[in-house]
């Protein structure tokens, strides 16, 4: 935790308003990235991955708005920062990988001109070089045959092949932050692998801090030197990865853990969670929205959530915590 | 793209081939007999019989049909029995005249729903989203010889901007030398100005009123395309890559959402070829709509038939237009050619 932090999230609390009611999506979300650093996020289907990255990156839907809190890149509060700054820093500053890297790019643009409007719009490329250097940035993430493949559109490459021009796209103004939301989804698992490899190597070259989210714990034990846990909108435990997986101190994290299929060594062993993620639309949320499937649901439960700084080397949102 | 356009025309024959039957079929199964409206209320018996005799209507249907084919060969598309004149002479005469005006009014409602569907689509909910719809809704549910009538009254009759609704010129001007049949185009190519500003006066209103008719399915075509496209996942990206708002509506989402808005618009121009019969009527313009419905109406059938062989011609023409404009934006399309 020397090291300076990329990014600094803290209190992020973000709702969407919906025909049928305000969904409380994310509520005092905290959590930093230092340079250099892979902090991944995990967490199940709807527990709010994926809205915190486009809440930082300012994408949200025009239903999703952000009630509370900071995220700080440098000097920059990207929450409350104008569109006209933010247009700046997306891209340049701060870049995303999208799961599906092929309904993620334009379909009727060649994916050199693709990398080459990013390129004119950040990188201070005159437009006359552009297509030459989105042909080098292909090559720098290892598409074979780059000049032919700039020509190609994204209907004639592989998921593969996509997920490395988006990669391209993003690294194009060479950002200081970089998002993969779910990467690998949808792609064959040496693919995956290997889009992976990619990642790491371009972060660890050039100090870019990485946030990978995912719901594959395995891969994030894999690859992040953090971990952060989301449970229904909140962030309930965030340490190293090595800590987290040896001493999970929230019931939920120890759940997760223990339901990684890897440890099973069949069906019957598979562990799974009990219950669902809460309705995030209630009005009446308990504090711990994990409390309602918690086998060790004390009555201090019922209380605020214990705070914890945002930088703490093993933060755990939790009343009666393991160990 | 050379393949996709030969593959196209190709398809095009039989379509062609198809129409040639149909209309031949559906000039003979029109009511009325064509001898006896030709002979006049006076004539006997024996006479209609003998022009019947005369157009060669007596023959059995396989005959008449083997001539028409003959004729048609020679680009010979008989002769009107009212005038006597050569329809095909008549058709190149009056089509520059339509087209014109048809494409004027394409044009004017082009120049007002994309943008309007696009505004739209950008910031929904806003007053000119609500204005997008009530303009749309106006445009679908007045009757285009209405629209016609209200801007006359309005624009000539009261306000008196706009000339009387006399066809293509006034009178006190001779039309340019011929080149394209557009005055507007002709006018231009002989260096006449005065002559320009007077036929695009004489164009305005009529081409207003197929503008206002056509305005609604566009301008709703664009908006409900553009919406979907901007909640894309590409769009999501292209933002999340930084690329100003103007680069990631125009150059992302817009061309990605014109390729529906392009078939809407072969769809509009198939509806203006109909409502120029009833404007052109209107404001008495001498285009090809009111040629076909004075001959229908005295069941001269050639008219008809060249009348409705010229308009599948020109659908056939402006679909394989459409396919074309939809290979130049979409390469997936030219893949599949």
């Amino acid at each position: 935790m020397s090291v300076a932090p990329a990014l600094l999230v803290q209190n992020l609390s973000v709702e969407f308003r919906t025909r049928s009611g305000v969904v409380k999506a994310l509520e005092s979300v905290s959590f930093t990235v230092a340079k250099g650093e892979t902090l991944a996020i995990v967490g199940e289907s709807g527990s709010g991955k994926s809205v915190t990255a486009y809440a930082v990156m300012g994408i949200l839907d025009p239903a999703g708005h952000v009630t509370g809190g900071t995220a700080m890149l440098g000097g920059l509060d990207l929450l409350s920062a104008s569109n006209a700054a933010m247009s700046e820093v997306r891209g340049r500053e701060i870049a995303m990988i999208f799961q599906n890297p092929r309904a993620a790019l334009n379909p009727i643009r060649s994916v050199g001109r693709q990398i080459a409007d990013v390129l004119i719009r950040h990188g201070n490329v005159p437009r006359k070089e552009a297509p030459e250097r989105a042909v080098e940035m292909l090559r720098a993430v290892g598409i074979p045959d780059p000049s032919r493949r700039a020509k190609a559109y994204p209907f004639e490459m592989s998921g593969g092949m996509c997920q490395r021009v988006m990669i391209a796209i993003a690294i194009a103004a060479k950002p200081s932050m970089l998002i993969a939301d779910e990467p690998t989804t949808g792609l064959d698992v040496t693919t995956q692998a290997v889009i992976m490899d990619l990642i790491s190597e371009l972060s660890s070259g050039t100090g870019m801090a990485t946030i990978f989210i995912t719901h594959d714990l395995a891969l994030a034990a894999q690859r992040a030197d953090r971990i952060a846990v989301m449970h229904a909108g909140h962030v309930i435990e965030c340490a190293a990865t090595r800590e987290l997986f040896e001493r999970p101190r929230h019931p939920y994290t120890a759940e997760l853990i223990a339901a990684t299929p890897d440890r099973a060594a069949n069906l019957d062993e598979l562990a799974s969670i009990p219950g669902a993620l809460p309705d995030l639309r209630r009005t009446d949320l308990p504090p711990c929205r994990y409390s309602e499937r918690c086998p060790r649901k004390m009555t201090e439960c019922d209380q605020p959530l214990p705070r914890s700084p945002a930088v703490a080397a093993h933060m755990v949102a939790c009343w009666n915590p393991l160990r | 793209m050379g393949n996709l356009i030969l593959k196209r025309l190709l398809l095009a024959v039989p379509s062609l081939i198809g129409v040639v039957i149909v209309t031949f079929l559906l000039t003979r199964a029109l009511p009325g007999d064509p001898a006896a409206y030709f002979a006049g209320p006076a004539a006997t018996a024996e006479a209609v019989e003998e022009i019947r005799v005369k157009l060669g209507l007596d023959q059995p249907l396989i005959v008449q049909f083997v001539r028409y084919i003959g004729d048609l060969s020679h680009g010979d598309l008989g002769s009107s029995l009212t005038t006597g004149q050569p329809v095909a002479a008549e058709i190149k005469r009056r089509l520059p005249a339509s087209a014109e005006l048809t494409l004027l009014g394409l044009l004017v409602s082009m120049a007002i729903a994309v943008p309007l569907g696009i505004l739209a689509a950008t910031q929904p909910g806003s007053l000119i989203d609500h204005a997008c719809r009530v303009v749309t809704t106006a445009g679908v549910s007045l009757p285009v010889f209405f629209t016609g009538l209200i801007l006359i009254y309005v624009f000539y009759y009261k306000l008196g901007w706009a000339p009387a609704p006399l066809g293509r010129l006034d009178i006190f001007f001779s039309p340019p030398p011929q080149v394209t049949g557009f005055y507007l185009i002709d006018s231009l190519i002989a260096g006449n100005g005065a002559l320009f500003v007077a036929s695009l006066k004489q164009l305005i209103l009529p081409a207003l009123t197929l503008g206002i008719f056509s305005l609604a399915p566009i301008a709703r075509m664009t908006r409900a395309s553009m919406l979907a496209v901007l909640s894309s996942d590409f769009v999501r990206s292209a933002r999340a890559s930084g690329l100003s708002s103007f680069t990631v509506v125009v150059t992302y989402a817009f061309r990605n959402a014109m390729l529906p808005v392009i078939t809407t618009l072969g769809m509009v121009f198939s509806f203006l070829l109909g409502a120029n019969v009833l404007v052109e009527k209107v404001f008495a313009w001498p285009g090809i709509g009111s040629f076909a419905v004075e001959a229908l109406i005295a069941s001269d059938f050639a008219p008809v038939q060249g009348f409705v062989l010229t308009m599948a011609i020109m659908y056939v023409a402006l679909n394989l237009i459409i396919d074309i404009l939809y290979g130049l934006i979409d390469p997936r399309m030219r893949l599949e050619a």
